[in-house]
C-alpha cells in the first residue's frame, strides 16, 4: 500500500512490546493484501489460483466488509478496479481501526493513529479539549481547506479524506470506469474508521450526489472541495470554531481562508431547514 | 511536532519501520552542532526537492517581521535506511520553511518514497503549525527520522 502510518500515543500504559506487535501485524496485513505483491492472497485470488474460502480469516473479513460497503453505497464502493480485485479502499481504514482496538486493549486511553491522512482518534488529547484536525487543501500544498473538531465527550472519532490528488490511489467511478473528477477531495467524519474510510472512497466516486447520500447516513458527515474550487459540507459536519482564537496572523493563505469561511456560512444557511439543532 | 509523545512511523510496504521518542532521538544520532546560518529572504517558498544536496534557504514572500529570518539545521539522524537531516527556516517565531538536506536515496524505492513522503511531511509541519491542529487529514505522511531531525532543529530555534 505504500502508506506511512504514524501513531500519536498520549498518556501512559502501552508497553513497547504491544506497539511492536501492532507494527508486525500491519506488515503481515500488507503481505496478505498488497496488490503489488504477486504472492499476496489478493493477487493469487485475482489470478483465480485460490478461492475466498482458501483465504485467511482477515481477507475474508475485509472482503465481507467491502461487499457490505458496496451495498450501502449503491455500489460506488467497489473492490473491482478496472477488472482487477483491489480491496485497498477498505484495507487501510480497517487495519488502523484494528490497531486502535488492539492498543486500547493493551491499555491505551488516548491516541491518534494516522495512515496516510486517514485517522482514528480515541479519548481526549488534553483535559476538556477535543482533537483538532486540519483538512489538507487538495489544491494548495501547505494550506488547510478547513479544520475539524472531535467530540468534546472523548468518544471515538474517525476522519478520512479521499482526494483525486492522491498519487497512488486513483478513485474510479465503477459505473464508467473513469477517474472520478467532480470532487477534488471529500472528508468524512464518524466514529469508526473502517466505514468512514470506505465511504470516503465511495463518496469521491459518487461526486456531487455524495452530499445527499451522506446527509441521510446517521453519524457520518462530509466536507467536500469541488474540482472548481467551491466547498460544501453536510449540516452537522463538526467544523472547528475556535472560541478564543487570537487575532489572525497575516499570511498569504488568509485571503483564501476568508473566502472559505464565507462559503461555510452560505453552506450553513442552506442547512437551516435541515436537521441542524 | 507539538505534543507528539511517541511517534512510530512505518510504511506498510516494509521499507520504513522506525521507533523513536521525541526527547531521546535514535541512539546512533550523530551530533551536528551546525546552526544559525542566517540567510537573507530570497527564494519564494517552495516544496523542497528531496534530493537537494545542499542547504537551500526558503523564505517567506511576505516582509519578515522584526525577528528576522533564521535557519536551523537539525541533527543528522541515522536510520536503518540512511541518514535523515532537515533544516527549518524560522521567521520571528514561526516556521516558514522546512527543507530535507539528507534523506535515504540508495535505492530506487527510497527515491520513490522520498518523492512523495518528504513534500508531504513538509506540508504537514507547516500546516499543523499554522492552524494549531493535532493532525492533518488527507495526504499526511510522517517518518521518525524526519521528525527527530526536525525536533533538534526546533530545539535550536527555541520553538516548541
Amino acid at each position: 500500500m505504500g502508506t506511512v502510518f504514524s501513531f500519536d500515543i498520549r498518556g501512559a500504559g502501552v508497553p513497547l512490546t504491544a506497539l511492536e506487535e501492532a507494527i508486525r501485524w500491519l506488515h503481515r496485513m500488507d503481505a496478505m493484501f498488497s496488490t503489488y505483491r504477486a504472492d499476496s492472497e489478493i493477487s493469487r485470488m485475482d489470478r483465480g489460483e485460490i478461492a475466498p474460502s482458501d483465504c485467511s480469516p482477515e481477507v475474508r473479513e475485509v472482503l465481507g466488509l467491502a461487499a457490505e460497503a458496496g451495498e450501502r453505497s449503491s455500489n460506488y464502493f467497489s473492490t473491482s478496479i478496472n477488472g482487477r480485485l483491489d480491496p485497498s479502499g477498505m484495507v487501510k481504514g480497517w487495519a488502523i481501526e484494528k490497531v486502535s482496538i488492539f492498543l486500547r486493549n493493551a491499555g491505551s486511553t488516548v491516541h491518534a493513529l494516522n495512515g496516510g491522512g486517514d485517522i482514528q482518534f480515541v479519548g481526549l488529547p488534553a483535559p476538556a479539549r477535543p482533537w483538532t484536525i486540519g483538512v489538507a487543501s487538495p489544491f494548495q500544498p501547505r494550506t488547510l481547506a478547513t479544520t475539524v473538531s472531535g467530540p468534546t465527550t472523548g468518544a471515538d472519532f474517525a476522519v478520512a479524506t479521499s482526494s483525486t490528488a492522491e498519487r497512488r490511489l486513483h478513485v474510479v467511478d465503477p459505473f464508467t470506469g473513469r477517474p472520478a473528477t467532480t470532487l477534488a477531495s471529500i472528508t468524512l467524519t464518524g466514529e469508526r474508521l473502517t466505514v468512514v474510510d470506505a465511504y470516503a472512497t465511495a463518496a469521491l466516486a459518487m461526486g456531487e450526489a455524495a452530499r445527499d447520500w451522506i446527509e441521510q447516513l446517521p453519524g457520518i458527515e462530509a466536507f467536500a472541495v469541488t474540482a472548481d474550487g467551491r466547498s460544501w459540507h453536510t449540516c452537522q459536519f463538526p467544523l472547528h470554531r475556535p472560541s478564543q482564537e487570537p487575532a489572525p496572523r497575516a499570511n498569504p493563505a488568509s485571503v483564501g481562508q476568508c473566502e472559505e469561511n464565507r462559503r461555510h456560512e452560505s453552506g450553513l444557511r442552506d442547512c437551516a431547514a435541515g436537521p441542524r439543532p | 511536532m507539538r505534543r507528539v509523545i511517541l511517534t512510530i512511523a512505518a510504511t506498510i510496504t516494509g521499507l520504513v519501520l522506525l521507533l523513536g521518542f521525541k526527547t531521546h532521538p535514535i541512539a546512533q544520532a550523530v551530533p551536528d552542532p551546525t546552526s544559525s546560518a542566517v540567510s537573507p529572504p530570497a527564494a519564494s517558498p517552495s516544496i523542497p526537492s528531496p534530493s537537494a544536496a545542499s542547504p537551500s534557504a526558503t523564505a517567506p514572500t511576505a516582509a519578515a517581521p522584526a525577528g528576522g529570518v533564521q535557519t536551523f539545521i537539525g541533527t543528522a539522524v541515522n536510520t536503518r535506511y540512511g541518514p535523515v537531516q532537515v533544516q527549518v527556516t524560522v521567521t520571528g517565531s514561526k516556521i516558514t520553511g522546512v527543507t530535507a538536506l539528507q534523506v535515504p536515496s540508495e535505492s530506487g524505492r527510497d527515491q520513490q518514497i522520498n518523492s512523495y513522503a518528504v513534500p508531504q511531511l513538509t506540508q504537514e509541519v507547516l500546516a499543523a503549525q499554522s492552524a494549531q491542529v493535532d493532525m492533518v487529514s488527507g495526504g499526511t505522511y510522517t517518518s521518525e527520522g524526519y521528525l527527530a531531525s526536525l525536533q533538534s532543529a526546533l530545539d535550536q530555534a527555541g520553538i516548541h
